[in-house]
């Protein structure tokens, strides 16, 4: 076991100069990368929802409307940045850049490859992470507060509820894989998946990360506190030109993350056939993006929650799953059981969720068969009507 | 429906709650919000994510139309009735036809009837259609409406090849329609509907059943058969509370006693009924269309007046019909003039809307772009 963290790693304090200047190249280097990538996963989302609407998605800028992204940052950096006159100025300004830092700061220790990664915290990767999706929280709620709009202020304290509530079960399930791997070191996570990666062993776990991960970025169909509809964007109801494209680069950076970890946790990082040393890489960005069309076929394809029915199903079906995965891990351990026995137990509340839902989808249908039968019977007390008036 | 906008509750919007009682916040509502299908404002008061009362302000669109009417030569209003309800353009030009045909006892070319129907009913498709594409974009679910607009995109281009406009169209004469129907129309029509069948049943397989839809819609804005009654509720409102009243099988007009079809009802009156219950009545219209279409006879489309001016005999006339939002009646009053002495419309919308104040209670925040969206309001027919 190794679950000890070191309060004060060394790879932290104890750095030298020249320690420092890598770093900070690597940060830059970073930065620039996820930039980058924030771009092209924002073209390919209006590719995608566009294919999948049967539009033709942007084509006008660029072959296949590859510079969409650049010409939508270049309009958005110089467009007016309006700040409310009501508005709590420093608190305003603020509240972007938390969002975006805590954003950019997951990537320091999320590795692509072995060697592509700007500092693996030995024994606190994971923890790392997880620490940091939560400060993003704190810039929404600010932001929501700050702009001294009632939507906003709405759309905050939305965000604050959502975001504690799905970061259970996320902690949970991260906790039951760092149970698997018996490590929070990312590398070790995906070396210990080198047989069989974690989705086969725990595919509720998969399934549970996956749907609070689409929560904890605020994705569809969990989208509560932005909801275009209700509350016309949230807490950037009141932002507009670069702080509203800040926001929305932290958006997409969070989504990038979560389609990373889910990689790393479940579908084994960057381990491939075909490719090896640092040429793995490309399987890990195959995977992201594969992870990424699903997030973007989700959005495709379904309305929003209700904020009620969003906060039952965390405390009443992810909360819950996720300590069911927590204990039939622990349960696997314990005993030493072969592999498959975890899928069986994983697989058993994987059914057992998929039978509630099925329950709760045949409600609605036996009303309308009940409504059809109704108007049958109208129908035919119609025509005796007729035929009886008829002779 | 006076004290809905009197100036009393208008000024205690600004009112601070005295030390001790619940704290609610005001939420202004429109008129410029994405949700509002329009310039409607709905003042909320909330508790949190509650929403205890709300108060519906109604007069944002309003042009005056029904004075417009006045000033207008007979054949001069068909393009005001056009701009009442402008989803719907062509079931608006209709009821206003019917009306001064009935004072005049005018007959209708029976061609011009059946172009009328089969104009009507795609443009019930198409209003549906429209009220899909919305449904799903106030519940979060953006794909639907591009299919939906799809379909009604195919309607709107039929409209313009028939009357040239892809919306107000003033094509309805009084006593027939304009002269000019292309003369391959059938073959246009029977070329559309199994296109559109397919647009209408790929938007409901994709939203209709599905769960986080069924979860938004189910048990939201439930009314009760009663209220519905009392709130003068009309067309697929009323329908989904399961009463099966509609004005083409109650009160027959135009041909509509020839075509064989169903009424679509709900049987618990919420949100997702009132969905249902017009995806529903978008098969059936296509199934009216269908007949008409072999039923068609041949012959002359246009108006028996021409092009005259005319003056109907002194006297008053109601007339109604079914629109796709409901029971639109109008009531015409001639002095013998060339122009009508008073028009009154009776918009479903507005009456539709009426019950809003009463079905928000207790509701949700989110569920209210919901319901205000299931009810399928056009403001220009709500202000007139």
């Amino acid at each position: 076991m190794n679950f000890q963290p070191d309060l004060a790693p060394p790879q932290l304090l104890a750095i030298s100069a020249l320690d420092f200047v890598w770093i900070v190249v690597g940060l830059l280097v970073m930065f620039t990368f996820l930039s980058v990538m924030v771009l092209v996963q924002v073209w390919l989302e209006r590719k995608v929802l566009g294919r999948l609407q049967r539009r033709l998605g942007p084509t006008r800028t660029g072959p296949m409307g590859l510079m969409q992204p650049v010409a939508d940052a270049v309009k958005l950096i110089l467009k007016e940045d309006i700040i409310p006159a009501e508005s709590e100025k420093a608190i305003f300004w603020i509240a972007p850049v938390i969002v975006v830092v805590s954003a950019f700061m997951i990537w320091v220790t999320i590795p692509g490859s072995p060697d592509a990664v700007i500092q693996n915290l030995e024994s606190l990767g994971l923890f790392y992470i997880i620490a940091f999706a939560v400060v993003g929280i704190l810039g929404l709620v600010l932001a929501g507060w700050g702009s001294a709009n009632k939507y906003g202020t709405l759309g905050g304290l939305r965000a604050a509820a959502q975001l504690i509530s799905y970061e259970i079960p996320v902690i949970m399930v991260v906790i039951a894989v760092a149970m698997l791997a018996q490590s929070m070191n990312m590398k070790e996570i995906v070396a210990q998946q080198s047989p069989y990666p974690y989705v086969l062993l725990q595919p509720l776990g998969l399934v549970v990360f996956f749907i609070a991960g689409l929560a904890e970025v605020g994705r569809t169909p969990f989208d509560i506190y932005l909801a275009e509809s209700e509350i016309v964007g949230g807490p950037f109801v009141e932002y507009s030109g670069a702080h509203w494209s800040v926001f929305f680069l932290a958006e997409y950076l969070n989504t990038f993350a979560i389609a990373a970890l889910t990689v790393l946790l479940f579908f084994g990082g960057w381990s491939g056939p075909f490719l090896s040393g640092n040429w793995d890489i490309i399987w890990f960005f195959a995977k992201v993006y594969a992870v990424i069309l699903v997030i973007f076929w989700i959005r495709g394809t379904f309305p929003r929650l209700r904020i009620d029915q969003l906060m039952a199903f965390a405390w009443k079906v992810m909360v819950p799953l996720s300590f069911y995965t927590i204990v039939i891990t622990g349960i696997y351990m314990f005993y030493n059981w072969p592999p498959w026995t975890l899928t069986l137990m994983s697989v058993a509340g994987l059914v057992v969720v998929a039978y509630i839902i099925y329950r709760r989808l045949t409600g609605p249908a036996n009303r309308v068969a009940e409504i059809r039968a109704r108007q049958e019977e109208q129908r035919t007390a119609r025509q005796r009507g007729r035929e009886a008036v008829a002779p | 429906m006076g004290e809905l906008v009197s100036q009393e509750t208008a000024g205690s919007v600004g009112d601070v709650p005295e030390r001790g009682e619940p704290v609610e916040m005001l939420l202004n509502m429109g008129p410029q919000h994405p949700s509002t299908h329009g310039v409607f404002r709905l003042v909320l008061w909330v508790d949190g994510e509650k929403v205890i009362r709300a108060e519906p302000h109604i007069g944002y669109l309003h042009r005056g139309s029904e004075k417009l009417c006045e000033g207008e030569q007979y054949h001069q209003i068909i393009t005001l009735f056009d701009r009442l309800d402008y989803v719907a353009n062509f079931n608006n030009e209709l009821v206003y036809c019917q009306a001064v045909e009935k004072l005049m006892g005018l007959v209708v070319p029976e061609r011009a009837e059946y172009v009328r129907v089969i104009l009507c009913e795609l443009n019930r498709i198409a209003s549906h259609l429209l009220f899909v594409a919305t449904m799903g974009l106030d519940a979060g679910a953006m794909t639907p409406s591009m299919f939906c607009f799809r379909g009604r995109e195919r309607v709107q281009t039929l409209f313009e090849a028939v009357s040239g406009a892809r919306m107000m169209h003033n094509y309805f004469r009084i006593g027939g329609i304009k002269e000019d129907l292309p003369d391959n129309f059938e073959q246009l029509v029977a070329d559309l509907l199994p296109l559109l069948r397919e647009d209408v049943g790929e938007s409901d397989r994709l939203l209709t059943f599905n769960e986080i839809f069924l979860a938004r819609l189910k048990d939201v804005g439930v009314i009760s058969t009663e209220d519905a009654l009392d709130f003068g509720l009309t067309g697929p409102c009323l329908r989904a509370c399961g009463i099966e009243y509609d004005v083409r099988k109650a009160e027959p007009y135009s041909i509509y006693d020839r075509f064989d079809f169903d009424i679509p009802v709900g049987l618990d009156g919420d949100c997702w009924d009132r969905h249902y219950v017009r995806v529903q009545e978008m098969y059936e219209s296509l199934r009216i269309i269908e007949q008409a279409l072999d039923q068609m006879p041949s012959g002359d489309v246009a108006s028996s007046l021409g092009r005259r001016l005319i003056r109907p005999p002194e006297g008053e006339v109601y007339a109604r019909a079914e629109n796709p939002r409901g029971e639109i009646g109008v009531y015409l009053v001639s002095d013998g003039t060339d122009k009508p002495h008073r028009v009154k419309v009776r918009p479903p919308s507005f009456c539709n809307l009426s019950a809003i104040e009463h079905m928000l209670k207790d509701s949700w925040i989110a569920d209210v772009v919901v319901i205000l969206g299931s009810l399928d309001i056009v403001l220009g027919e709500v202000d007139r």
